[in-house]
């Protein structure tokens, strides 16, 4: 607990990866009246999603300043059979260093102090991640609860949460039992979360909804309304592992939702898309998804966090292009 | 330092498209076009030229020609001999030539798109993504519309030369929806683009060049509403297609009324916008930034009048106040822009004008903060969304054709179709609904031509688009819009040979004899000699030839007295002026009298045929055949006696009277036949969804007869009609109405609803008139037997103007083919409305 607090206080001022513990969603009662009342239309969804990238563009110095902050946004994330310690400690060191300080320094960026939004990792290198980053204010974030199909015993699941916890971990991503959203057991739902929540203690807690499994947008939309009310800070949209990734139509049911849990409760609940998103260009668009349909407070990291691992390289070569005017080399750029 | 200043606040800046190809082509002019006429550029006669301007800053881009009626002359005389080459081009050959204008809009579509934005304001997002990509999508299809004509339009013709009008909001876009059927069909066109738009449409002009058009194909013609004038007076053109202001389109149907110009109109909006409160609201809020805010609201279809659930309006309102605020309005070439310019400072008034107006009304005016904000020296207007409004309001009833909501609410379905349809217009209409149960129910009440369920503003060349009332008529894309520009091949011999197949005289003359024979003898009415003279007629359809005087039929008793009265709502009623006209036989012997109906008599016909049309259309079409079925039985039944009233009213032989007689027994099975087979389609646009084309009524048509064949021409054209769901208000023929009074007792024993088959006897052309003013009406049929058209076709048309009902004039002359194949009647019966429905799961 005493290695959580310490990361929290030695954050750099720019912008915390949470405001506070009073900021974060308390969550409500479970209310079964707005899952019902989810109305989602797929087509309309996915004409809004399809446009989403076209009606909205950032060029030249702001796209440069979009993609500088998306790396803010990231958490570096590492979930292999074939992790090893050493490669969580590469990983941390990319996220200390996300772009080669040069290249900031040309865009006019020295003084920056940029870093990743977190790095992510199983249950199993959390110290080794925590240790990694000590005193770069870089938050741990532990894949937690069977993931990423959740369906390991219930006890175990709780106590891997509290292991992780116990580790440094200061956000939990859960997975939750999709089978509870396709037989429509929201309450079964709710309990499980909330009580995931509970574990979680001072941890922030992401849910994974699983988007890629739930067979519907509606139950999208309905599995991210009870995850809000079992007190969720963020809903996150896949483990990476389904057969499909994050898309903008799925992401716009969740943030939807989000917006209206936040019109409803005043509670403001962050966004993590993952899975799949490994372009710059993909994470300008869920840059603007946030803008347009939750607005600016929505794109800092203490509310939107896209889950990636190659994406910092994709950044970091546009970023290449726009200071020095020709395209980038994998080779002058580091691995992580 | 830049980037470390926006990475603060994370705005969007700007990300214009470059202008610089689209102002090369135009300095590659020299900054100034000619028209293109039979394949080539030249001045206007008039030497005049006028600006065209950029509305997202008011300067000048380019010289436009003003085309002179001298200009109108030569391109028509171009097209028209243009026209034998063209139209005997095989289909495949004029396939390959709009595949090509399709090919060669996509490989220049940057260029389209930015000259379309700089020459009328709308955003670049809009011309690359949407109008040039349709474009592009309306040539390929009619690309396969021409590959197919030969087969799928086998029994049609092209009409000739076709004059083309198109407006200012989509300037490519609806040049396309224009050509492309036109060629596809074989016509030939001179088009005139907008005055304020005419940029692309000379761009296009070089792509028709340069993929080899033939001469006088296609010719450009630009200028103002004086050329437009010209191309509508021009006697040279057979067909006018029109696409603009409600207005204009009035002064065009006028101007066209009796040339016999086939015209298409594509005209104003102001269609309903319907939220129910089991919408998907979010969606529903995005459904309204692309129906008003689309185009800047210059849209004839633009979903202007939003109706929402009351239990869940402050929360629509709120959402799209929301919504509003995060629209982003500024220069159209900006990559990032949702609202452009308005077209021009005129318009960019009216609009001004009819919001403040609104306002003054008592609306509540509801606008982003940054409203007040808008970029100076262009024409812009910030979206805007009016409450506290009624259909009384003038910006409920007016189309403002800019980025302007008025929103209302309803409590129940019923009144949501109430309002919906409490307008003049009938162009489109949007549904939001997550029940299938009641969108679906909503979508065949409403009065449009277009039906968006949870979806709006969906455009595609498979998809026919086209508006009932004030909206104007005919349709544009898919298969019904070709007949547009087709006219039928021959008319339909076959009517008054019911027996014979439609491919007449091909083949099996002696089965179908046979079959003749089977039937006659089957018919209790014609156990007399009927039979050879049956089969006479089939063989040679003629004019029936007036009778001997006396000779074919007589009286041989004193006969009691017969009242003709009128049939109105199921009743047989005196004339409301008391007064009757004498009818005189072929040897002006008197031979009965009709009631002279006059305008109380027509109100009262319509009012009936009014309040029967939505039972009639309702009913199903098994049960409209039913009635139908029984009408033929019923006059099977008095066969004798109306072919005796034949006789004695035209003239004609026994032979061709008991022909007749048959020949209309016929045509009302077949009527009755095709009441559950005229089946609409399911067109394949581009989309998950199902875009269902149905054929609907027509509503309340009024019916002229012609004299001859008064009997056929009732079960011909009234039984097509009254199979197809109409009511009718028919004035039969002046000179042998007693066949059409004879037939009210058949109307009686048939079941045939009160109402929807109503007879007033009288003065034609003064019925016809009154018929043709009236609001309620929504079509009128006039068959008079002038060879060509005659001054009662043309009053019909010039009144029509009024409420732009639909108008189906013909002069039918004696010969027995002239009567419309069932073929025409049936399209002429129905207007089709285009249901777009989405789906997923």
């Amino acid at each position: 607990m005493a290695k959580v607090t310490q990361i929290r206080v030695g954050a750099p001022a720019v912008v915390p990866p949470f405001d506070a513990d009073d900021g974060r969603n308390p969550g409500t009662k479970f209310d079964p009246a707005p899952v019902r009342d989810v109305r989602i239309n797929r087509s309309a969804i996915e004409r809004r999603a399809a446009t989403m990238g076209t009606r909205r563009t950032v060029k030249k110095d702001w796209q440069a300043a979009w993609l500088v902050h998306a790396v803010k946004t990231i958490d570096l994330t590492t979930l292999s059979g074939d992790d090893t310690v050493g490669t969580v400690k590469r990983l941390c060191t990319k996220a200390r260093q996300p772009i080669r300080q040069q290249l900031l320094a040309d865009l006019g960026l020295a003084d920056l102090k940029l870093h990743t939004g977190a790095v992510c990792v199983y249950h199993t290198f959390v110290k080794t991640a925590v240790e990694a980053l000590e005193g770069s204010g870089i938050p741990v974030a532990a894949v937690s609860t069977g993931f990423p199909a959740g369906l390991t015993p219930f006890p175990q699941k709780i106590e891997e949460i509290k292991a992780s916890v116990k580790d440094g971990a200061s956000e939990i991503d859960i997975v939750i039992s999709r089978g509870h959203v396709l037989t429509g057991n929201w309450r079964g739902l709710y309990d499980e979360v909330k009580a995931f929540r509970d574990a979680c203690g001072p941890a922030h807690m992401k849910a994974i909804i699983a988007t890629g499994e739930l067979g519907t947008l509606k139950n999208i939309g309905r599995a991210s309304i009870v995850c809000m009310q079992a007190g969720s800070d963020f809903i996150k949209t896949s483990t990476g592992k389904e057969p499909t990734n994050a898309t903008i139509g799925g992401s716009l049911v969740m943030v939807r939702a989000i917006r209206q849990y936040y019109e409803q409760t005043g509670h403001k609940v962050g966004f993590k898309p993952a899975g799949g998103i490994r372009s710059a260009k993909q994470a300008l668009e869920w840059l603007i998804l946030m803008k347009e349909e939750l607005g600016d407070e929505w794109m800092q990291p203490h509310l939107f966090r896209i889950g990636a691992s190659a994406l910092v390289n994709d950044i970091e070569r546009q970023l290449e292009h726009y200071a020095y005017g020709r395209y980038a080399s994998m080779q002058y750029q580091s691995l992580g | 330092m830049k980037v470390a200043q926006i990475l603060k606040t994370l705005e969007y800046g700007p990300a214009p498209e470059a202008a610089k190809p689209a102002l090369d082509w135009i300095a590659e002019h020299d900054g100034k076009f000619g028209i293109f006429i039979n394949g080539k550029w030249r001045d206007p006669s008039s030497k005049e030229w006028f600006d065209s301007i950029n509305p997202s800053n008011n300067k000048k881009l380019a010289r436009v020609a003003q085309a002179s009626k001298k200009d109108v002359d030569d391109a028509v005389k171009a097209a028209r001999a243009a026209f034998k080459g063209w139209s005997s081009t095989p289909g495949h050959i004029r396939a390959r030539y709009l595949y090509a204008i399709a090919r060669q809009v996509q490989k220049h579509s940057r260029l389209f798109a930015v000259l379309e934005t700089m020459d009328n304001g709308k955003p670049i997002r809009e011309t690359r993504d949407i109008d040039i990509p349709l474009v592009a999508r309306h040539f390929y299809h009619h690309a396969g519309w021409a590959q197919l004509a030969d087969t799928e339009m086998r029994d049609y013709q092209p009409l000739g030369v076709v004059g083309q009008i198109i407006p200012w909001n989509f300037p490519l876009l609806m040049l396309s929806w224009k050509i492309a059927p036109a060629l596809a069909m074989g016509n030939t066109v001179v088009l005139k683009p907008a005055e304020l738009t005419s940029l692309t449409a000379l761009l296009f002009a070089e792509i028709c060049a340069s993929v080899g058009l033939p001469a006088g194909v296609v010719n450009f013609v630009t200028g103002d509403g004086k050329t437009g004038a010209a191309i509508v007076e021009h006697a040279g053109i057979d067909k006018i297609a029109f696409t603009g202001s409600t207005e204009v389109g009035r002064i065009i149907r006028r101007a066209t009324a009796g040339t016999g110009k086939k015209l298409s109109l594509e005209l104003g909006g102001k269609s309903p916008f319907i939220v129910f409160d089991d919408a998907d609201l979010d969606s529903a809020v995005e459904g309204v930034v692309d129906a008003i805010w689309f185009n800047q609201g210059q849209v004839c279809c633009a979903g202007s009048r939003l109706l929402v659930q009351e239990g869940v309006a402050e929360k629509v309102y709120k959402k799209l106040r929301a919504r509003m605020e995060k629209m982003r309005l500024g220069d159209p070439l900006d990559k990032g822009i949702d609202i452009g310019a308005i077209v021009d400072t005129n318009q960019l008034k009216q609009i001004q004008d009819k919001v403040a107006r609104g306002v003054e009304e008592g609306a509540t005016l509801m606008q982003p903060s940054w409203a007040n904000a808008l970029p100076a020296g262009g024409c812009y207007f910030p979206p805007t969304v009016l409450t506290n409004v009624g259909p009384a309001s003038s910006v409920v009833q007016q189309e403002i054709f800019g980025p302007v909501l008025a929103a209302m609410t309803f409590r129940t379905p019923e009144e949501a179709v109430k309002l919906a349809n409490n307008t003049r217009y009938g162009l489109a209409a949007t549904i939001w609904s997550e029940d299938i149960n009641l969108a679906l129910d909503i979508a065949t009440q409403i009065k449009a031509g277009t039906v968006w369920i949870n979806s709006t503003n969906l455009l595609d060349a498979a998809a026919g688009f086209g508006g009932y009332r004030e909206s104007g008529f005919g349709r544009e894309g898919g298969k019904e819009g070709l007949y547009e520009y087709a006219k039928p091949l021959h008319a339909d011999a076959s009517l008054l040979s019911p027996l014979r197949g439609r491919e007449a005289g091909r083949e099996g003359a002696a089965k179908h004899k046979t079959l003749t024979s089977t039937a006659i003898s089957s018919t209790k009415a014609l156990k007399t000699p009927a039979n050879s003279a049956f089969s006479t007629s089939a063989k040679t359809p003629k004019s029936p030839v007036p009778a001997q005087a006396g000779t074919q039929f007589a009286l041989n008793s004193v006969p009691v007295d017969r009242t003709a009265k009128l049939f109105i709502g199921g009743k047989q009623t005196r004339p409301d002026g008391g007064l009757s006209i004498n009818i005189y036989g072929p040897n002006k012997n008197l031979i009965g009298e009709v009631g002279a109906g006059n305008r109380k008599d027509i109100r009262n016909a319509v009012e009936a045929a009014r309040a029967a049309a939505n039972g009639w259309a309702k009913a199903t079409a098994h049960n409209r055949a039913q009635v139908i079925y029984f009408m033929a039985e019923n006059l099977a039944a008095r066969a004798v006696e109306f072919a005796n009233r034949l006789m004695h009213q035209t003239g004609c032989t026994k032979a061709n009277a008991d022909s007749e007689v048959e020949a209309s027994i016929s045509a009302l099975f077949t009527a009755a036949a095709w009441a559950d087979k005229y089946d609409g389609r399911i067109h394949g646009t581009p989309y998950r969804n199902v875009t269902l084309a149905m054929n609907e009524p027509m509503g309340v048509v009024g019916m002229l007869m012609p004299d001859d064949h008064p009997l056929l021409a009732l079960a011909t054209l009234a039984g097509t009609a009254l199979a197809m769901g109409n009511t009718m208000v028919v004035v039969p023929s002046p000179k042998h109405p007693l066949t059409a009074t004879d037939l009210y007792q058949v109307l009686e024993t048939s079941d045939v609803p009160h109402g929807t088959f109503n007879i007033v006897t009288g003065d034609r052309d003064e019925l016809a008139k009154t018929l043709s003013e009236h609001d309620d009406v929504d079509s009128v049929w006039y068959f008079d037997n002038s060879a060509g058209s005659s001054e009662g076709q043309t009053a019909v048309q010039k009144a029509s103007a009024g409420n732009m009902k639909r108008t189906w004039v013909l002069g039918l002359t004696g010969a027995t083919g002239a009567l419309p194949s069932v073929d025409e009647v049936l399209r002429e019966a129905t207007q089709v409305k285009n249901v777009w429905v989405p789906y997923g799961a």
